[in-house]
């Protein structure tokens, strides 16, 4: 029975009416301050009534709910372990830098909810410089973390350890995955990673030996090329894609970065639209919480450019394809 | 071995094979589709008598199974207590008239109970398009209806 979803189908199939489309987030958009957008969120029930009403607040809120709805309905959470892994590894990021730095930070402003494991235990790990409690991947990419941050000092090359060992782990999972959207959104996830590491190593000038560090084995992308790619500079990751599998991609890489990330979103979201008329599987399920993902990413791209008075057509470009 | 009672043994088993397999395939049926239902009320109790009209669809066929396997025991003068011996072909008969209803019924409630909980989704997102929505699972009913059909003309002619 706990590979049966169809109480939670139907549980989702209610909740995807309260979620966010083109039309709410136009209006949402229309408002003339953050706090304004605020308040039309909190009258839609977004956030938690007992805490200040601030974007932070309210996204966290967000994602809590969105894993506790989950939670809830699910026996066997670990179907969904793909989509946390990515939030357990910035909680392990901030833990070793926490303790290697020894700053005196407030946790819940470091550490993000929706992981796997508690931050706290990562903490504990970090700060005894014991890992061993937490799964070997992990335990291994943490201490390795640790030790490079502790000796070099470096930052970047401790965030690259971390974001690797997330993005592999991610992969893995989402390569043993029953569930086909599952399946497609790590691997989605992890080529598209790869391809902005390229794209931002190229624009950086790093060197290869960088570049071969950082990039995630995939079975989908050839490294060495996209790396050599990435060092050629120009349109050359682009030119490299259009021999792939991800031809597509090629166009919006051209067009900027921002329309690249945007491009990756919307076409999740698209391989994701079927799952609306799909009354069994985990697959409805994963749809959902990759739709909420999208939505408070996007809410948080309005509530900050708000803040930022930025004009509203530079925001209505960056805003992804909803799923409703 | 006495085989003076198989004629009488074979049409009890078409009788019990009605009520049995046309039974399972109801219990599995509302089964899947209450839990359907129990999702979509936990959101919005307001559907309660929508969704319960959906989740009873695939009971019916339990209800057949009963009938045809009634009908049979009585025709065979098993219900009542004044059974006949009866030969081995036409008991084979009665099993064989049996096995529509059992078959059918077993599979079609599967099927029912997947297409009702298919509708169960469509109400809890439009609850006006509940008509539309029982028509799908009501379709399915077709064939246990026929199978019903052929079982109890068959039953009855022996």
């Amino acid at each position: 029975m706990s590979k049966d979803y169809t109480y939670a189908v139907a549980r989702i199939r209610a909740k995807e009416m309260s979620l966010l489309g083109n039309a709410a987030m136009e209006q949402l958009l229309a408002a003339r301050s953050c706090d304004e957008a605020l308040r039309l969120l909190a009258d839609r029930g977004w956030g938690n009534p007992d805490e200040e009403l601030t974007a932070d607040n309210m996204l966290a809120a967000e994602t809590k709910k969105t894993w506790s709805l989950i939670g809830e309905m699910v026996k066997d959470m670990s179907v969904f372990d793909v989509f946390r892994i990515t939030d357990d590894y910035h909680n392990l990021k901030a833990a070793v830098k926490l303790a290697c730095t020894g700053a005196k930070v407030d946790a819940s402003r470091v550490f993000v909810d929706g992981g796997t494991i508690d931050p706290e235990k990562m903490r504990q790990a970090a700060q005894q410089k014991d890992f061993s409690a937490l799964p070997p991947e992990m335990a291994r990419a943490g201490e390795e973390a640790r030790n490079v941050l502790l000796h070099t000092g470096d930052g970047q090359l401790c965030d690259i350890i971390l974001d690797r060992a997330g993005l592999t782990a991610m992969y893995q999972a989402g390569k043993k995955a029953e569930n086909e959207v599952i399946r497609e959104y790590a691997v989605l996830t992890v080529v598209a990673a790869d391809i902005k590491i390229a794209v931002r190593c190229g624009q950086l000038g790093k060197p290869l030996d960088f570049v071969e560090r950082a990039l995630v084995p995939v079975e989908e992308l050839d490294l060495a090329a996209l790396a050599r790619a990435a060092l050629a500079g120009g349109d050359s990751v682009a030119e490299y894609l259009m021999n792939t599998d991800y031809a597509p991609a090629a166009a919006a890489l051209k067009e900027s970065f921002t329309a690249f990330e945007r491009w990756c979103d919307n076409l999740i979201i698209e391989h994701i639209k079927p799952q609306k008329v799909n009354p069994f599987t985990a697959g409805p399920l994963a749809a959902y919480i990759l739709a909420r993902k999208n939505e408070i990413k996007c809410v948080r791209m309005v509530l900050s450019g708000k803040q930022s008075g930025l004009p509203d057509e530079i925001i209505r470009e960056r805003l992804r394809e909803m799923y409703v | 071995m006495d085989m003076s009672n198989l004629g009488l043994l074979l049409a009890l088993l078409g009788a019990v094979s009605a009520a049995l397999f046309a039974g399972i395939g109801s219990a599995y049926g509302v089964g899947l589709a209450g839990r359907a239902g129990a999702g979509a009320i936990t959101e919005n109790p307001e559907l309660f008598s929508k969704v319960l009209i959906l989740q009873l669809l695939p009971g019916t066929q339990g209800i057949y199974g009963l009938l045809v396997a009634f009908v049979t025991l009585v025709q065979t003068g098993l219900l009542g207590g004044g059974a006949q011996p009866m030969d081995t072909a036409t008991g084979l008969m009665y099993f064989v008239s049996c096995l529509p209803i059992a078959v059918v019924g077993l599979i079609s409630a599967i099927y029912q109970g997947q297409t009702s909980v298919a509708a169960i989704n469509v109400v809890t997102k439009k609850p006006d398009q509940f008509g539309k929505a029982m028509l799908f699972p009501a379709m399915v009913e077709t064939y246990a209806i026929l199978a019903l059909l052929i079982s109890i003309l068959a039953v009855f002619s022996l």
